[in-house]
């Protein structure tokens, strides 16, 4: 398969939050600043990663019919290493996140991955798939949390467009997160719609 | 290579291998991070020290205060002033009735009984409502809401809505009031730490009338 086209697939055509429509949990739970999406997207683009090359290396070695639970242990393994080292050196975002964190291991982004993807393909592809999708999460994490940032609060990562009484509350709290983010999957289509 | 069958023998070993590698992966992580983790909670702990207290020369032991009506104690940092002479303590405390549960304040209040300052340290209040709890009722700008400076009444504080005087954050009215629990709570366990500082002095003694003494002016 081409690599390049592997890797950019999660961005546009396959994009797992605009595209996919998967991981909805972190995307509307975490995407309050954008920030907090960048953060949470990297996180899970590590977790991604690493699980995905590790799958590929373990596939044979996996009986089957218990693969799940192999995965699963894994996936859990790196999400809890992201979490120790995000404590320990990250401290305000791992407050900010906080439950977030440990839910990655339940993310179907990144068990679908290692299911879909890593257990059959080679290790170089399986880690460049992970890299596609994961930067592809990350990507729409950050833009929704930029949108819902700067309409909720008037900031952008933290640096003040306008003032903040003039936000709209709504976009900080969940219901503004299904708003921002089905406007944001309308336009996505229709430039989709426009390249076809 | 070909992949392994699923036979009872293959698969226990391989699950074993899994979960082992895994959890020696996970230990060797875990040393590495202990260190700063705790070091970071300590900073954390030393810079709300800093940020509720005025100036001050040294700090003196913790005296750990258990309310009888929940499980957790609440700390106080007596702080002295070059002369030895106590000038202020910072109590960390807490609540149970925020919107969302458990509200952690590091609040600090002076010989005379006025707050100097306080940070909030641990919430899940709703962003944007409830979690302006720092700006809020830390802007001393807007004297109706802001709490530093303020004494504690007989009572404690309370939102204006309830007959108090301190405005409550627009729509966070829930928020406020345990802020405000947790401040009065912080007031109540001091004033028994100083009392019986006074008369016995002993810390087993402090927590006995703390806690009755805290049962018995609690809120209704």
């Amino acid at each position: 398969m081409n690599q390049w086209k592997n890797f950019t697939k999660g961005f546009i055509k396959e994009n797992p939050v605009f595209v996919l429509l998967l991981g909805m949990c972190p995307t509307l739970g975490t995407t309050g600043t954008a920030i907090n999406g960048l953060g949470m997207g990297l996180a899970t683009t590590f977790v991604l990663v690493m699980s995905n090359l590790v799958v590929s290396l373990i596939k044979n070695l996996i009986p089957d019919k218990v693969r799940i639970p192999a995965f699963i242990v894994v996936i859990a393994t790196f999400v809890t290493i992201v979490e120790m080292v995000m404590q320990a050196y990250l401290p305000s975002l791992y407050e900010s996140l906080g439950l977030f964190i440990p839910l990655i291991v339940v993310n179907c982004i990144v068990l679908g991955r290692a299911e879909a993807f890593a257990s059959k393909n080679t290790i170089t592809s399986s880690v460049i798939d992970g890299l596609g999708i994961g930067f592809g999460f990350a990507f729409a994490l950050t833009i929704l949390g930029s949108v819902r940032e700067l309409l909720g609060s008037g900031k952008l990562f933290d640096i003040t467009i306008y003032p903040e009484d003039y936000g709209m509350l709504v976009f900080i709290l969940a219901p503004g997160a299904f708003i921002a983010l089905g406007y944001i999957i309308a336009l996505i289509n229709r430039m989709n719609k426009k390249n076809a | 290579m070909a992949k392994l069958e699923s036979s009872f023998k293959n698969m226990v070993i391989s699950l074993f291998g899994v979960t082992l590698i895994a959890s020696a992966a996970l230990g060797l992580v875990n040393d590495v991070t202990e260190g700063p983790i705790a070091q970071t909670e300590l900073k954390k702990q030393k810079m709300a020290l800093a940020a509720v207290l005025p100036e001050f020369d040294h700090l003196g032991d913790v005296i750990k205060v258990l309310p009888k009506d929940a499980a957790d104690s609440v700390e106080i940092y007596p702080a002295y002033g070059a002369d030895g002479e106590e000038i202020a303590s910072a109590v960390k405390t807490y609540t149970y009735s925020g919107f969302s549960g458990y509200i952690e304040v590091m609040v600090g209040i002076d010989d005379v009984g006025e707050i100097t300052g306080f940070q909030v340290l641990k919430h899940a209040e709703t962003p944007g409502l409830g979690s302006k709890m720092d700006d809020w009722f830390g802007n001393t700008e807007k004297t109706g809401q802001s709490v530093i400076g303020r004494s504690f009444p007989n009572g404690g504080l309370s939102v204006s809505k309830d007959g108090g005087g301190v405005d409550a954050i627009t729509a966070a009215t829930i928020t406020s009031r345990a802020f405000l629990d947790a401040l009065n709570r912080a007031h109540r366990c001091l004033n028994n730490a100083w009392d019986t500082d006074s008369n016995s002095g002993a810390t087993q003694q402090i927590d006995q009338n703390a806690s009755d003494d805290d049962l018995a002016s609690s809120e209704q």
